[in-house]
């Protein structure tokens, strides 16, 4: 079929995201404290979102948002598709600092759960905005799919009994591309 | 250099594009298919669930591309602002070869009799448009049975009382029935409903030389990776590039219809792959954008003989923008309903398209298709609170044990829905982007939530331990099932194009996508798109003949 710039440009670009992809999972093992490491970040800001994600999708008998490496997907994302919202985490980041501060004289992660929560009750008042971004972000983190940096191991679809791998019947040319 | 001059050439290769190009094609014409977005294969295919054509979080996994594409949306409150094309109320269909039918869902209705005479059938209603079409069903009944075997559905209407006559059965069967199908088929018939397996352009079998569906968990939204899955890009697209009459360009978005100085169509002008700005002369053209984007091409056609733009004397263009009011109920169960069938959308009632009392219409009910983890999330009812460890367990218990029963109701079109040029804000190549603007008709909203209360009462009977229903927004419709912004009618003073879908005062212009639609059906519309298609380029064809499109 006459084409251009059809599937051979398409091809190149996920081969690159898989590279991407593959050295991101790499990363997210220095997650929380691994400064270094962190895309958009800084290292301290990473510990906050990350504490936040957890309260979002806490863990009981299956692992919350913290082990799902939600935090290392909102930061990759923030690098990409996610650019636009950088100013909204920076900004929203130091809100909740300073609701953790003035609550409990601490950072936000190391408060105990129970007045995590009291914050986050009030920034979901104050900031709405905020609040809603950092939630759906947390939820594509921890319930989307692995290849964009977040639900490490694939924890939330085998939480809700998803069979892996994901696609059945893919013809062994297919395995590759993820 | 200029391009060679050709017979036809097409702005699109969606639903109408398509056919459109492979009926002059096939006929002996000389035709250039034009699409703005790119050619995807099956092979290329990747199933993300953040980005594809329904769950857009992360961008459209078929265009366009949020750099260079915006919007403008004026919202109910009259406050306007821009909108990226992956976002809420853009309302986008797609932007590749094969258009919305690369990845959608594929459901393929006729409309009903009444469907196409609904202000005979319920007259006038107050604040609508509402109108008969130009056409008739029995009119267009080949073209729906040819669009049916020529493309391929399968399927099984038989047990549907309700269903336009038909003088020949689907080419191939329904696929076996999945579980969400085992448990609401008997409560359907315990109601007095009457059940029955929903049409799809999708092979149970082998046909056209394309293998038969795998059932996999992502169908709607992706591109079919075993290519069972029958769309424009894999049927007529292919078939008109094989008469060696039909040259598909890709990556090229045209900017605006050329005309002559005696008022006829010459040609358009378009931006190709590396932005170089094109002239391609045609002794026809067919525009087959989309409802948005047909509109918006009009409209940024304009010169001294149409001020206004193409085939806007009496400004109709990009008025009566509509779609579907989406409404339903979801049931919670105390066994599990999921399967991990794809695509799951499988069994479906017609009780409700007509004579509900006090009602100008209704819809098409039918079981959801089967939802991703993520996307899931989005029926989650009001009582689960939105984060934090009650979520968490509800996702987790509910995720096996839902189903959505949902129904596209038929609008009542309304002229102040519409899509405009917008004066300031333009695209990337400086063409001035689409501007959106109107909500709803009332009557819509009153007749969707009727439609929420019966599909309630079908998930109660087949068993939901819990029921909610989902309410239908106030605000514009547009989106996959866009229609309307260039009327078909016999007038041209409240019309765009004829019933041949030619402009009323451009002979040698054609708009053939959801544009022409009058009224939308209570139904998913793209087999009523094809049928359209199929009929006004048939007609063309047959009567090219070298008159060069002058009737
Ligand atoms: C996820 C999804 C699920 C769906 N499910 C169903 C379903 O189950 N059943 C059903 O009936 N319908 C379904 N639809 C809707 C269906 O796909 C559309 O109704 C149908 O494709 C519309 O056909 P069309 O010809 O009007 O336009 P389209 O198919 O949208 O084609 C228009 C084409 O024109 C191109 N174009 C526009 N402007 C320009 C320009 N200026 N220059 C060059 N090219 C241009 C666009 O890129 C596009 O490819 C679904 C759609 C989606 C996205
Ligand atoms: S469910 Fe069937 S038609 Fe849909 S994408 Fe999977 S294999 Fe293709």
């Amino acid at each position: 079929m006459p084409r251009k710039n059809g599937p051979l440009k398409r091809r190149g670009f996920l081969e690159a995201a898989l590279t991407a992809a593959a050295s991101s999972s790499l990363v997210s093992c220095g997650r929380a404290g691994g400064g270094a490491y962190w895309r958009f970040f800084t290292a301290a800001e990473a510990r906050t979102v990350d504490a936040i994600c957890e309260r979002i999708i806490p863990a009981d008998d299956c692992p919350g948002a913290s082990e799902a490496a939600a935090v290392n997907f909102i930061d990759l994302q923030l690098t990409r598709h996610y650019k636009k919202h950088r100013d909204a985490y920076r900004q929203g980041i130091a809100k909740v600092e300073e609701a953790a501060r003035e609550r409990g004289g601490k950072v936000f992660a190391e408060l105990a759960p129970e007045q995590q929560l009291e914050v986050l009750a009030e920034i979901e008042e104050k900031h709405a905005g905020f609040f809603a971004l950092i939630r759906a972000h947390t939820m594509q983190g921890y319930y989307g799919d692995p290849r964009h940096g977040g639900n490490r191991e694939e924890v939330s679809w085998r939480m809700l009994g998803l069979p892996s791998p994901p696609v059945r019947g893919r013809v062994p040319y297919e395995t590759k591309a993820g | 250099m200029a391009l060679k001059h050709v017979n036809a050439v097409i702005v699109g290769s969606g639903a109408g594009g398509g056919v459109a190009a492979k009926e002059l094609a096939t006929a002996g014409l000389s035709v250039v298919l034009l699409e703005r977005g790119k050619f995807h294969s099956p092979a290329g295919c990747r199933k993300d669930d953040l980005r594809n054509q329904r769950t857009s979080a992360l961008g459209n996994g078929f265009g366009p591309g949020d750099e260079r594409n915006p919007r403008v949306l004026v919202d109910e409150t009259g406050k306007e602002r821009i909108v990226l094309a992956s976002e809420g109320g853009y309302s986008n269909n797609a932007a590749c070869v094969g258009g919305g039918t690369f990845s959608y869902g594929a459901m393929a209705w006729r409309f009903m009799e009444k469907d196409f005479r609904m202000k005979s059938t319920y007259g006038a209603v107050e604040g609508s448009t509402l109108d008969d079409w130009p056409l008739t069903y029995d009119e267009l009944e080949p073209y729906y049975e040819k669009a049916e075997w020529e493309m391929g559905v399968s399927g099984d209407d038989s047990a549907n009382p309700f269903r336009a006559p038909r003088k020949r059965p689907l080419p191939m069967p329904p696929l076996p029935p999945n579980r969400e199908y085992e448990v609401l088929h008997p409560a359907a018939k315990r109601l007095g409903l009457h059940p029955f397996d929903i049409p799809m352009l999708r092979n149970t079998a082998p046909y056209n030389g394309r293998g038969p569906c795998m059932r996999c968990r992502w169908c709607v939204g992706f591109a079919c990776e075993v290519d069972a899955r029958t769309g424009t890009h894999n049927t007529v697209i292919p078939a008109a590039l094989a008469t060696g009459n039909c040259e598909l360009r890709t990556e090229c978005i045209v900017r605006e219809v050329l005309v002559d100085n005696r008022g006829r169509a010459s040609g358009v002008v378009y931006f190709d792959a590396e932005d170089r700005r094109q002239e391609q002369t045609a002794d026809l053209v067919i525009v087959s954008g989309g409802a948005v984007e047909s509109a918006r091409l009009l409209l940024n056609s304009k010169s001294r003989l149409f001020p206004n733009g193409l085939g806007n004397r009496h400004d109709w263009v990009g008025r009566n923008l509509q779609s579907h009011t989406y409404s339903g109920a979801v049931g919670l169960f105390n066994f599990d309903t999921y399967d991990d069938l794809g695509p799951g959308a499988q069994i479906a009632i017609c009780d409700y398209n007509h004579g509900n009392p006090g009602l100008a219409g209704g819809a098409m009910l039918a079981n959801e298709f089967i939802r991703l983890p993520y996307q899931f999330l989005d029926y989650a009812p009001a009582y689960v609170p939105p984060w934090g460890p009650a979520h968490k367990e509800w996702v987790r218990k509910a995720f096996r044990r839902t189903i959505v029963v949902i129904g596209p109701t038929q609008e009542m079109p309304i002229f102040e829905a519409r899509v405009q040029a917008d004066p300031k804000v333009k695209d990337y190549w400086g063409i001035p982007v689409a501007r959106l603007s109107g909500g709803k008709h009332p009557h819509s909203i009153e007749i969707a939530r009727f439609m929420a209360g019966k599909a309630e009462a079908w998930l109660k009977e087949a068993g939901a331990a819990r029921t909610w229903r989902r309410q239908p927004s106030r605000g514009l419709s547009g989106g996959q099932h866009q229609a309307g912004t260039c009327r078909m009618g016999g007038d041209p003073k409240t019309s765009v194009v004829d019933k041949y879908c030619r402009v009323h005062d451009v002979d040698n212009l054609h708009v053939i996508d959801a544009s022409v639609h009058v009224t939308n059906g209570g139904f998913n519309p793209v087999l009523t798109i094809l049928a359209v298609a199929y009929h006004a380029a048939g007609h063309l064809a047959k009567t090219w003949k070298n008159t060069r499109g002058r009737v």
